[in-house]
């Protein structure tokens, strides 16, 4: 069994394919020969930018009538699998999406899936994949056992994003069958939260805040240290759960990954859920008042002290130089 | 209206996980407790079927052993019963055969709504439900921060990566929440009280028809074939803040050229 052909299914957002489905792209193209992407929506009008990091074909599903592409996308894959040209691996990313279309894929193939992956190899013709366990401290190595396509749901962040120069990919239509009652889930209106500044999984400096800052309205300190650095906001789940910031603004496991210049965790204890998805950044900070906190472990600065002590100093200090 | 919740039954969150040595599947030798993530499903709920005015909230779990504390914890919360797999054979069971056992006994139950929590604390797979939802053939709505059913529908506030969607959807359908979409109600003593004679139904693999070779580590096909330390990171400096914290930060930043 060797891997020849994969297929990544490749989010498209504003007409521009997002980072992650440029990195696993990027990154097929050193496991298999043929890579290809599967679009939907208006998907297709990416053709020339996955071309251009190394897709030769994009299956297009076509417009999904408002429908969430868990189902129609996952049997357009399933059609092209049973037909005889499916690809030998499908790598998703990490998203909302990329999860409902990797589970619903995996049942019409029969087929396991792999996920939270931060690493793909190939050995021997069989791939082989990492994941982080144990909030990062471990790596985890697997692989399938059967034949048949692997399905690989992949982290943001795992792999750089390089363009390889290739042309414009050819467009396939790959319209989805009746999927029947499993597709019955409709978008009707859709919300975009406004924000200010660099995108949190963008930004060159992320100040992130958890429950150390003790309530609510002590966010503003998060907010005010970010922007003087010129930085994004972020937040622990456990701030998020207590519906303290919106959920866009999370990192870890179930939020952003971030691999800023700085990360600079206030009042975040150092979760499981947390570390996997900033511990990464090439500098880490962390302010914490306790100093057995399992995120000074991972700090490259560690300042054992009262995050409402600290900051206000330190946003004074900045303010100052500016 | 009926709503089945599944719930997974994990070690202690607070005790260091760790991995068997010889299978490198996560020990779960200990007692288990309710996932915290499920408190969230189960709150969301006994909520719906009150506002609907009546019908039964039942708990779905699997375990490789007979463990039932977690579930009686959901159950002292308000859940009438709980159905809960559980067989020797099912240890190493992946997400997919793990959703083929769930989905086998959320069938007898034939629930209006099935509710999930996103993904366990313990494993983080979570395409679990939504391979519930393809097994049944049902539609799903993932990452719910705000559920409603109105008549035969159910209309869902989904996490985006932008903000968030309104979605309307036919019941039944599969619906995972978020931590957080309602606040879970702590067990009275009563309900702790009735929830020891609540019914908890136990099958095993063979009860609900389902091929052994489906479950455990076979069914998984998947294998684990190393398992190593990270890349440590170096040991950090750690200064003790005594009003000049502040200032290190700073040259720290400086050194960066951050600023």
């Amino acid at each position: 069994m060797t891997i020849a052909k994969i297929w990544v299914v490749a989010e498209v957002v504003d007409g521009a394919p997002t980072t992650t489905s440029l990195e696993l792209v990027s990154h097929a193209r050193s496991l298999a020969g043929t890579v290809e992407a599967v679009v939907w929506g208006d998907g297709a009008t990416a053709a020339g930018t996955l071309g251009e990091y190394g897709a030769t074909a994009v299956h297009d599903v076509g417009d999904l009538g408002g429908a969430l592409p868990g189902a129609p996308v996952a049997a357009s894959i399933a059609a092209a699998v049973a037909g005889g040209t499916g690809p030998d691996a499908v790598l998703l990313p990490a998203t909302y999406d990329g999860r409902d279309i990797a589970g619903r894929l995996s049942v019409k193939l029969d087929r396991p899936v792999l996920t939270n992956v931060v690493d793909l190899t190939e050995a021997d013709g069989a791939l082989a994949s990492q994941h982080a366990i144990f909030g990062g401290a471990e790596i985890l190595t697997a692989r399938f056992t059967s034949e048949g396509p692997g399905i690989f749901v992949i982290r943001a962040k795992s792999f750089p994003a390089e363009p390889s120069g290739g042309a414009p990919a050819a467009v396939v239509a790959a319209p989805a069958p009746d999927t029947g009652a499993a597709n019955g889930a409709r978008i009707v209106a859709r919300h975009v939260e406004e924000r200010t500044g660099p995108k949190l999984d963008e930004a060159d400096v992320v100040v992130s805040g958890g429950r150390g800052l003790g309530e609510k309205d002590q966010y503003v300190l998060i907010e005010q240290l970010a922007t003087l650095l010129h930085g994004a906001a972020g937040a622990s789940r456990a701030i998020v759960d207590a519906g303290w910031v919106p959920y866009s603004h999370q990192v870890g496991q179930t939020g952003k990954t971030v691999k800023p210049t700085v990360y600079m965790a206030c009042g975040i204890s150092g979760a499981t859920q947390h570390m996997v998805g900033m511990k990464n950044s090439k500098n880490i900070v962390a302010i914490n008042k306790d100093q057995d906190a399992p995120i000074f472990q991972v700090a490259d600065l560690g300042i054992v002290g009262d995050v409402h002590k600290v900051i206000p100093k330190l946003i004074e200090a900045l303010q100052a130089r500016s | 209206m009926n709503v089945v919740v599944c719930v997974k039954q994990i070690p202690d969150p607070a005790a260091p996980p760790a991995l068997d040595p010889g299978s490198n599947n996560l020990v779960r030798d200990g007692k288990l407790i309710l996932d915290d993530s499920d408190a969230y499903g189960v709150e969301m709920a006994l909520q719906l079927a009150d506002a609907a005015g009546g019908g039964e909230v039942t708990l779905v779990s699997m375990a490789p052993n007979g463990e039932v504390s977690g579930l009686r914890t959901a159950l002292a919360m308000g859940a009438a019963k709980a159905i809960l797999v559980s067989d020797p054979i099912l240890a190493g069971t992946d997400a997919l055969g793990t959703a083929k056992v769930l989905a086998a006994a959320i069938k007898r139950a034939e629930p209006d709504l099935i509710l999930a929590a996103t993904e366990s604390s313990d494993g983080y797979t979570g395409t679990t439900p939504v391979q519930i939802a393809e097994l049944l053939g049902l539609p799903s709505v993932t990452f719910a921060k705000k559920v409603e059913v109105t008549g035969s529908s159910v209309k869902v506030e989904r996490q985006t990566e932008a903000g968030y969607d309104e979605v309307e959807c036919p019941l039944p359908a599969v619906v995972t929440v978020t931590a957080g979409v309602v606040e879970p109600r702590y067990p009275s003593f009563k309900g702790i009280m009735a929830a020891k004679s609540k019914p908890v139904e136990n099958l095993t693999v063979a009860d609900l028809g389902i091929d052994a070779a489906q479950v455990g580590a076979a069914g998984a096909r998947q294998e684990i074939t190393n398992v190593a330390p990270a890349e440590a990171r170096a040991a950090g400096e750690i200064v003790v803040d005594e009003g000049e914290g502040h200032l290190r930060v700073i040259e720290f930043l400086e050194q960066l050229k951050v600023l």
